[in-house]
């Protein structure tokens, strides 16, 4: 838990405040996004936390797992500071050390053994889905996304309770910030960390957060709460404006391809006989099918006009390849990869590319207009 | 909360010491073994094939014909004796820069550090400015000043070298260190390292190829300066220079100076050889 508890900033020589009387907390375990323009305190916000930056007023509170609740205050800073991760955009990783060293810098810290830290980089190498070898490579040798995420892998190695993410995904191109975005909600479903998360962009606020703060030029507070009460009921117009128009397609961002899917779809198995799958394909209507193996793994797509009049068996006549969905993607996400590949059926797949189920675009229709109605219940209750 | 209870939080990675991954080999001193490249070969010698050949000219053109009985013989003795004087002079001037200039690596890093730390960083303009004007100050009128309170000898020579290599080591111990990337050191107070973690294991490394890049400088303008140390007694190439001037024997003169100018370029190609090592190539990245 993360508890901000009427806390006020004013820098030295300023007559306003730069943060002015916060109050809310995060509850353990969940991403609070806090967003607003530039220059309204986000940062001063979040550095009050691990006191890179002293309040001039008001109290922080910490709760670790153990549900111990700890006055920051009260702390030595560097003792905080290492129980705390800490990721920036420009993500300061040290140019002089490997990606090891870079990711032992706190457990080196807090006396680790080297064959311990070694094990845990090896581990937190993997989960960012990179390979082993990087740990002996320098900064310099990777990508910007490759060293946006050691930048997240170096947060969590000591793998800390609580973390601090100014902007984490500001400095890569879209498409990569999507991607990490997304590795970041998978991790997070492990790892439960408790997250105060900055960004500029109310879109990506939606999309990681689960509760939202937004601030204000003078650092305060108009609205927390969670995205899909944020989107539904703006507290004013400040929020609303900030929020934008296109209220409903945000919504998009809300909703997992998991809760709309059909669990269950019709699929022709690869050794399916042609004349089989001919018939099942007439029954059900449909001109086309995606294909799986025994395990249930993606194999590809078949075409009725294909297989018609053909003898066989389906994976000869199949297109041997289909561009799918994984498990845990967002609706707006999902429908502009639909658009892309301008399918109007795909599958969705787990990390081992097996098939769960299958999501088309009236399924996500039916979906948001449903969640506005719910939304909008919730609203007149 | 104690040191222990964070590291608490640690995980849960077993001690399974197999998965222990071979530790990256660290470059040493003379890196690894690569068969050179016709580049290598010409870079490594170059400048010392040059600054032999150099020196034999001096040796076999000057020094040899020196007739005996001449006045040159009974200034520098025989050939061979002349030649003997040669080395004690090369020794001599050796030493006065390797010690003024150690002595002022001792002090004027800790200075450049000092004048980056919180307090002082609003002077350090302002003491770079007067090290600077120290720094305009002609090296011989420094030795005349050192001469009038230390008297002659090495240990003048030294003081003065010593002052004048102090500014460029200051000042780029002070560059280096101001011009690490502050979201490194943001990075590295938000982790938790301390103050002097920071300065031992983010700054100094990282300012080293600046820090270094002052060094070489002041021992190389050093080399120079120290010629003059002959004028209060200090010996050095600078001998030849004086006494040949007297005596109008330009062999002399041309001696003390070429031999200094060939000490000059090969203390730069040294410090330039053990900077390439020293500076690992991703600092400078
Ligand atoms: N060290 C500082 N001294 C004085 N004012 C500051 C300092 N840091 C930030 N500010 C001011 O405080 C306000 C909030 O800054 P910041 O928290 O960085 O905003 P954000 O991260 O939302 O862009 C800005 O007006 C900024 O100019
Ligand atoms: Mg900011």
């Amino acid at each position: 838990m993360i508890k901000f508890e009427n806390v006020t900033k004013i820098y030295p020589r300023m007559s306003s405040p730069a943060v002015d009387d916060l109050s809310f907390t995060v509850p353990t375990g969940e991403i609070c996004t806090i967003v607003g323009p530039s220059g309204c305190g986000k940062t001063t916000a979040m550095k009050l936390v691990n006191r890179l930056i002293e309040p001039t007023d008001g109290n922080i509170y910490l709760s670790d797992e153990r549900g111990e609740t700890r006055n920051v205050l009260e702390m030595d800073p560097i003792v905080l500071r290492r129980s705390i991760g800490y990721v920036i955009q420009q993500i300061g990783l040290f140019p002089h050390r490997t990606i090891l060293e870079n990711i032992g810098t706190v457990p080196q810290m807090l006396g680790w053994g080297e064959a311990r830290i070694r094990r845990r980089a090896g581990e937190l190498v993997e989960m960012m889905n990179m390979p082993l070898e990087f740990l002996d490579r320098y900064p310099h040798e990777l990508s910007g996304g490759q060293r946006q995420r050691i930048g997240v892998a170096r947060g969590v190695a000591v793998d800390p309770p609580v973390m601090l993410m100014d902007e984490p995904f500001g400095a890569v191109d879209p498409i990569n910030r999507n991607i990490l975005q997304n590795e970041f909600l998978r991790l997070q479903q492990e790892i439960k960390k408790t997250i105060l998360f900055v960004t500029h962009d109310i879109d990506e606020a939606i999309k990681m957060g689960d509760r939202i703060c937004i601030l204000n030029v003078g650092g305060k507070l108009e609205q927390f709460d969670s995205p899909a009460n944020i989107l539904a009921h703006p507290a004013n117009e400040f929020v609303e404006d900030f929020v934008g128009a296109d209220r409903a397609l945000k919504r998009l961002n809300l909703i997992r391809v998991d809760e709309v899917m059909d669990a269950h779809p019709p699929l022709l198995q690869a050794t399916q006989s042609v004349e089989q799958a001919v018939g099942l394909m007439g029954e059900q209507g449909l001109r086309f099918m995606y294909v799986i193996d025994a395990d249930r793994t993606l194999k590809g797509y078949a075409r009725l006009k294909d297989l018609q009049g053909q003898t066989g068996w389906v994976d000869e006549f199949m297109e041997p390849a289909a561009t799918a969905i994984l498990l845990g993607t967002n609706l707006k996400d999902a429908l502009s990869e639909m658009l892309v590949v301008d399918y109007a059926n795909v599958c969705v797949v787990d990390t081992q590319n097996r098939v769960r189920g299958l999501v088309n675009t009236e399924m996500i229709h039916e979906a948001v207009v449903e969640s506005s109605a719910a939304a909008d219940e919730v609203g007149e209750a | 909360m104690d040191e222990k209870s964070v590291s608490g939080y640690s995980g849960s990675v077993d001690p399974d010491e197999e998965f222990s991954l071979q530790p990256a080999k660290k470059k040493g001193l003379f890196g690894r073994f690569d068969f050179p490249s016709v580049n290598d070969v010409l870079g490594w010698t170059v400048i010392p094939v040059l600054m032999i050949i150099v020196v034999m000219l001096v040796y076999s053109q000057m020094l040899l014909p020196i007739e005996p009985g001449s006045m040159e013989a009974n200034m520098m003795g025989s050939w061979e004796v002349g030649f003997g004087s040669v080395l004690d002079a090369a020794v001599e001037h050796l030493r006065l820069i390797l010690i003024s200039t150690g002595l002022a690596i001792a002090v004027a890093v800790p200075a450049g550090i000092l004048i980056t730390r919180q307090g002082f960083r609003d002077f350090s303009g302002l003491i770079l400015g007067v090290a600077n004007i120290g720094q305009s100050v002609p090296s011989i009128a420094i030795l005349a000043v050192a001469m009038g309170f230390l008297g002659i000898g090495a240990k003048t020579a030294i003081f003065a070298l010593w002052l004048y290599a102090l500014l460029p080591i200051v000042r780029n111990t002070a560059t280096g260190i101001e011009e690490v990337d502050p979201n490194i050191i943001e990075a590295a107070t938000g982790m938790g390292m301390t103050n002097r973690q920071i300065l031992l294991q983010i700054e100094l490394p990282l300012a080293f190829p600046v820090m270094f890049a002052g060094m070489r400088t002041a021992a190389v303008i050093n080399v120079g300066t120290a010629a003059l140390g002959a004028f209060i007694g200090a010996g050095g190439f600078g001998t030849f220079i004086i006494t040949g001037i007297p005596l109008s024997r330009e062999r002399m003169i041309l001696v003390g100076a070429i031999l200094t100018a060939v000490l000059a370029v090969l203390m730069d190609w040294i410090l330039g050889k053990v900077e390439d090592r020293l500076v690992a190539p991703t600092a400078r990245a």
